[in-house]
């Protein structure tokens, strides 16, 4: 879908991962793990399940602490950075959690106006015009005074989406996506994340092992693999499932010819 | 693997042939249903080889295979030929499976021995004891941090607490603390009664609730019914990524979750000894009146002569103290648990545990204070 003259990235690197290592409680899950994503590029972390995806992205975040290496956004360091200079980088994040993630004590307006009344010095009025905005572009208008329990598994992804949208944000992690919606709704979800991109210029990090997601909205992957413990593989999709020599690249992407043409 | 019908029972047959036993199964074999055990049909024979047949066999399951299995076990063991020629492919290859997982599968061994439990043990509790001290510094640097710009503090999230664990905590804490009274008052009335003292009870129960039971009866209620549900509401957050979503924007979970909950305890905590002290008083009034026939004015006036402000003023001080424990315990653990429904479990638990296990700890130190002190 996404061809080289139509994609807005640039080469400005926004991330860069250097020989990361990731692990708990002793236990290397990832290691030596290096990529850059430049600014606007829809780069999607793929590879089977329990390989590492969502590990790396807790990195990442600084959810959890490396064993090694170093993550860099815009340049500066982040893993090793103090906490002053973490939350001025956490200020250009947004991340959508795989079950959104919603604050079940808020509605999802005041879900939304969290972020803006934490980092931004708008007053009450105009903190709650901006998150029922948000709310209105994810298609979730009318339902502002909702709280999640009352709404459904893609309509709180989408008020996720929205919460992580609040600040504008520079970069946004999407942890699976598409996990639990049907089709449709994964579709419509992939259909956002390209528009959030085409309209801020905003850089898009997707874990999903969703084949349709992947070529459809991917510009670039690296895929991990559990018994590597690292990457496998980088670059397109259609590339490396077309060219990629490696049969464990070629076993998960293989299922591609079951996919529609164009898709 | 077909159809249910009604089920024909399992049954098989063992024919020797001269060194040959054919075992031929018929019948429908479901796992859900009684099976031919191999050691009651091989009986005393040892035969050299065993066929095995299947032609008459209706349904069958895994329940087949463990069969087939254990007749293949016996026949390595013994030496004896398994002739599973005449059974379907399908069959033979799940049979296949079955001894391929049977061969390959090795007990995971979780036993250690003493010296690495010991040592796993202390390494654990120094982990823990730092956590504590991360958590206690985390919230007095957040209490700071807010101090200085309180329009960031939760108001409405603290208001809302003080509500659950205050006002919603009324009804049990009556009833506990007057029956606290009335107890004591009974076991007091024993002796009293011996030395002819009846009107030194209002003495005895106005201090020991003043001073000693109102805190503490109300801390544990508090404990058992607000700690647990502050451990299981975080712990429950952090299972569903909400304590994450927090993190990933910079707002950290003590400011935003620990610290209402703590100021709520702590104020509501006082308020409800208070309240607790005035029922347990109460309650010894009532047997000092219906057992010793000492009239409410008498009591009350004996009791000032003993209670005054300073008395009241130890439970208040110990009553927050105990608030803040229950509220940091309660947290913590919430903050610590794993991320599922049985860590949600373990959580609320080990708050209560912790926090009872802190507040005696808090009572003796204060003990020793305030006697030393002589409040």
């Amino acid at each position: 879908m996404n061809d080289e003259s139509n994609t807005p990235a640039s080469n400005e690197p926004v991330i860069e991962v250097e020989k990361l290592e990731c692990g708990y409680e002793g236990k290397v899950v990832l290691k030596e793990v290096s990529f850059r994503v430049a600014r606007g590029e829809v780069f999607f972390v793929i590879g089977g399940s329990g390989c590492g995806k969502s590990t790396l992205l807790r990195h990442m975040v600084g959810l959890n602490t490396p064993t090694g290496g170093e993550v860099r956004f815009f340049g500066a360091p982040f893993s090793a950075a103090d906490s002053a200079a973490r939350r001025a980088t956490l200020k250009s994040f947004g991340m959508l959690f795989q079950g959104g993630a919603l604050w079940t004590s808020l509605t999802l307006r005041e879900n939304v106006a969290l972020p803006l009344a934490e980092y931004t010095t708008l007053t009450r009025r105009e903190i709650e015009e901006v998150a029922t905005l948000k709310l209105a572009q994810v298609g979730l208008g009318g339902f502002e005074d909702y709280y999640p329990s009352e709404i459904s598994g893609g309509m709180k992804k989408r008020a996720g989406l929205a919460r992580a949208l609040a600040l504008d944000p520079a970069i946004v992690f999407f942890d699976e996506p598409s996990a639990g919606l049907d089709p449709v709704t994964s579709r419509k979800l992939d259909e956002l994340i390209l528009q959030i991109r085409e309209t801020f210029r905003t850089t898009i990090v997707v874990v999903s092992h969703e084949l349709a997601s992947i070529f459809g909205i991917a510009d670039r992957v690296i895929m991990l693999d559990r018994g590597e413990k690292g990457v496998i593989a980088e670059g397109r999709p259609r590339d490396l499932a077309a060219n990629s020599r490696d049969p464990r690249v070629a076993e998960f992407l293989r299922r591609s010819d079951l996919l529609p043409p164009g898709a | 693997m077909s159809a249910s019908h009604e089920s024909t029972p399992a049954r098989a047959t063992a024919t020797p042939v001269g060194v040959l036993l054919e075992v031929a199964l018929a019948g429908d074999w479901k796992i859900t249903l009684p099976r031919p055990a191999w050691s009651a049909l091989l009986g005393a024979q040892n035969p050299a080889r065993v066929r095995l047949r299947t032609d008459a066999v209706g349904q069958w399951d895994t329940s087949l295979l463990l069969f087939l299995f254990e007749v293949q076990q016996w026949c390595r063991e013994t030496g004896a030929y398994c002739d599973a020629e005449a059974l379907p492919d399908k069959i033979r290859l799940l049979l296949a499976q079955l001894a391929a997982s049977h061969e390959t599968s090795v007990p995971f061994d979780r036993s250690e021995n003493f010296l690495v439990t010991v040592g796993v043990a202390t390494v654990d509790a120094v982990g823990k004891s730092r956590a504590i001290l991360h958590f206690v510094g985390e919230c007095a640097l957040s209490a700071a941090r807010l101090a200085r710009s309180p329009r960031k503090f939760r108001w409405g999230d603290c208001l809302s607490e003080m509500q659950q664990c205050g006002a919603m905590a009324l009804p049990i804490v009556s009833l506990i603390s007057f029956l606290v009274g009335v107890t004591l008052a009974y076991t007091a009335a024993i002796v009293l009664r011996l030395y002819g003292g009846d009107i030194w009870i209002a003495d005895m129960i106005g201090l020991s609730m003043v001073r000693e039971m109102g805190a503490v009866m109300t801390a544990v209620v508090l404990a058992g019914r607000t700690g647990a549900a502050f451990a299981a509401t975080l712990g429950n957050m952090k299972a569903n990524e909400e304590i994450d979503a927090l993190e990933v924007l910079g707002i950290p979970a003590v400011q935003f979750l620990v610290l209402p909950r703590v100021l709520a305890l702590a104020v509501m905590m006082p308020l409800l000894a208070l309240y607790a002290n005035a029922l347990g008083i109460f309650g010894g009034l009532v047997v000092a009146y219906g057992l010793l026939s000492i009239s409410p004015t008498a009591y009350w006036v004996e009791m000032l002569t003993i209670v005054d402000l300073s008395d009241v003023a130890t439970g208040v001080i110990k009553a927050t103290a105990f608030g803040l424990i229950i509220g940091f315990s309660g947290c913590l653990r919430g903050l610590q648990a794993e991320r599922s429904a049985m860590g949600v479990g373990r959580a609320a638990t080990s708050a209560v545990v912790t926090a009872l296990v802190l507040l005696v700890v808090a009572d003796a130190i204060f003990a020793v204070v305030f006697n030393i002190l002589g409040w």
